[in-house]
């Protein structure tokens, strides 16, 4: 490793690769495309597949196109002759395209085979098609942040790439693959599963907030509380999921006994009650946390002219606090949300429902498609309110500061 | 965040005892758990024995995070020396979109590549695990003030003694901040690798879930928990030995 040679200007201009992270990912893509399988099929659903590689799975125009693209991006990622920013567009654009061309392939593949083989045969995606998606998604971040683009570019971007691959799965072209059958098979429920995911998360902000941002607050003002709340709240948080989820579950169902119109509210030891309280606990700590931070990083100063001004203490704390404090009270609840949606999961184990009851279905009974149903759109879900949020946060800065 | 920091330690000695009492002494409790739940006919799980269950447990754990934390320290340092730094954004991207993934799909998506047990939780911990670590260390080594490293240099010191001397050791507690992360939240996604058919404190929860036995869930959630907190106090304490001067509040 040469740690101690410090690449000048002139050393690292004379370099042939301008962007060795894109021509890593480039490499990597095509190794996974040439000696991995691109998709499975087999013969039903329970049987187990043949493998099938990208040159067999494409069709000629698919291969043409795929070819072009990754070749468009080894050439964006050379020193020439494409000046640097017009490298980083056409970055955008081709990684999106050899996106957008994997996933039509995969769908056209499983359309074929289906119409050629008999038609209980199920089509899967392979460990090609994942590597791949993967590197165009990479290459894409990428450039991105090379380009140092602003948060404008970067949700027309999103919104774009989002709702190609939206219109792709709502015009049914993926309908033939193994894993959107098993949707077809569960689609009601689904729909119910999902509502029911997004309701126990939002039910458990809800307290979160309301107790969080008051004992933030607290927590401000009142120096000595510090330790301990934190202490006590650091505790929670550091149980994991499942143990905290589990211990709730005995006395909530002790009290449900106990009080049969607790019981009648739904104060039962399993399904929805212990799990929105196990949520609250867990989203306790970032919410007071962050705004406990947010509110001492407003300036003493600012603090003393508003009162200089005649605000009472509740003004400054409305109009001058809460507002500077805002975007980091807004982080806050960035990973709460996020890491809801995660732990949301784990409560289908204890009967609360959500979208983790397919994971847990799907490993009992070894259906990895069921698996998948559960697990990708709760990762689709987490990243989408990840970036949500972030955008929220951007936009509370106050205008000039944002980025 | 100043707390008297012997009343953490008289803490961490009596949950740490009283994790290895109950670890080791749980068959004691059988008469308690029959009291309080007359209705249910083994009130104490005995198809293996929590000294296994938890030396089991830790095993995944201590390996995966042994994985994590080298490989994980080795990626950080990686970009941030010259040869790497190009790759410096997207790895840090990368570490802080996977760790919006939730550990438990991270575990289930795991299963169609690596099957049932040991190895899938194995891998799914290593994956998650690195994220923290890799975050923490270019977090840590960001934070040696560059006169420090101008200094060191002017001082006659070469690349490998400016990183051994100076740069791990002023980013140590950053990164062990991470290597807390990481273990705490391995040891909760190892309980759910018990869905997955690994051995580990979280099977008598499971079975008890399944088996709807509230005796099963409370014994393996109690010594989880009580895991989880011993090993989390005891990373505080590591943390506190690694701060130099002021306290820092730098996560």
């Amino acid at each position: 490793m040469s740690v101690s040679h410090i690449p000048t200007r002139d050393a690292a201009s004379a370099r042939l690769v301008a962007n060795r992270v894109l021509a890593t990912l480039l490499c990597a893509g095509l190794l996974a495309a040439w000696l991995l399988p691109f998709a499975t099929m087999s013969p039903n659903r329970l049987a187990s597949g043949q493998t099938v590689g990208l040159s067999e799975a494409l069709s000629a125009w698919q291969v043409f196109a795929f070819l072009a693209l990754s070749a468009i991006l080894a050439v964006a990622a050379l020193r020439r002759p494409l000046p640097r920013e017009l490298a980083h567009g056409v970055v955008l654009l081709a990684s999106l395209g050899l996106l957008l061309i994997t996933l039509y392939s995969l769908g056209d593949y499983a359309q074929r085979t289906l119409v050629e083989e008999s038609p209980s045969a199920r089509v899967s995606q392979g460990s090609a098609f994942w590597v791949m998606v993967f590197c165009c998604a990479l290459a894409a971040i990428d450039a991105f942040q090379r380009a140092a683009s602003g948060w404008l570019l970067r949700l027309g971007y999103m919104l774009i790439a989002g709702g190609s691959v939206a219109m792709l799965f709502a015009s049914g072209h993926f309908d033939d693959l193994s894993i959107m059958r098993e949707y077809a098979n569960i689609r009601d429920n689904f729909a119910d599963q999902f509502i029911t995911h997004l309701v126990l998360v939002g039910s458990a902000l809800g307290p979160a907030l309301l107790i969080g941002v008051p004992l933030g607050l607290l927590a401000h003002r009142r120096v000595r509380l510090q330790g301990t709340l934190f202490s006590v709240l650091n505790f929670f948080q550091t149980i994991p999921s499942i143990a905290l989820f589990a211990l709730l579950v005995a006395p909530l169902s002790a009290l449900g006994n106990a009080f049969p119109l607790l019981g009648e509210w739904g104060v039962k030891g399993i399904g929805a009650a212990p799990a929105i309280i196990a949520l609250v606990m867990y989203a306790l700590l970032p919410v007071v946390r962050n705004t406990y931070a947010g509110l001492k990083g407003v300036p003493p100063a600012t603090v003393e002219a508003a009162r200089g001004m005649g605000m009472t203490t509740r003004q400054v704390l409305w109009r001058v606090e809460i507002p500077l404090a805002l975007p980091v009270m807004l982080s806050g609840l960035r990973i709460v949300t996020v890491q809801a949606i995660g732990l949301t999961v784990v409560a289908a184990l204890i009967g609360a429902g959500g979208l983790g009851a397919f994971i847990f279905q799907g490993l009992g009974q070894y259906a990895i498609d069921l698996v998948l149903l559960g697990a990708i759109p709760t990762i689709v879900l987490a990243v989408i309110a990840d970036f949500t949020l972030q955008m929220l946060v951007v936009l509370s800065k106050p205008a000039g500061t944002r980025r | 965040m100043s707390r008297a920091p012997s009343s953490r330690r008289v803490l961490l000695i009596a949950l740490g005892a009283l994790l290895i009492a109950l670890v080791l002494g749980m068959e004691q409790l059988a008469p308690l758990f029959r009291a309080l739940f007359p209705d249910q006919d083994p009130a104490m799980y005995e198809r293996e024995s929590f000294l296994n269950l938890t030396l089991a447990h830790l095993a995944l754990v201590l390996v995966s995070s042994l994985i994590s934390v080298s490989v994980g320290v080795a990626a950080g340092l990686f970009v941030t020396r010259p040869a790497g730094r190009e790759f410096e954004p997207l790895v840090s991207t990368l570490a802080a979109i996977g760790q919006t993934f939730p550990p438990a799909a991270v575990l289930a998506i795991v299963v169609p590549v690596a099957g049932f047990g040991f190895v899938p939780t194995l891998v799914a911990l290593v994956l998650y695990g690195l994220l923290p670590v890799v975050q923490n260390t270019v977090a840590g080594l960001g934070t040696v003030p560059s006169q420090t490293l101008e200094a060191a240099r002017g001082n006659g010191m070469n690349a490998w003694q400016i990183l051994w001397r100076i740069e791990l050791p002023l980013a140590m507690r950053i990164i062990i901040a991470g290597v807390r992360v990481s273990v705490i939240i391995n040891i909760g996604t190892a309980t759910i690798g018990s869905t997955v058919g690994a051995k580990t404190l979280g099977t008598p929860i499971i079975a008890g879930l399944v088996g709807n036995n509230l005796p099963y869930v409370i014994q393996g959630a109690i010594l989880v928990g009580l895991l989880a907190i011993v090993t989390d106090l005891a990373f505080e304490r590591l943390e506190q030995r690694f701060s130099f001067g002021e306290g820092g509040n730098a996560s």
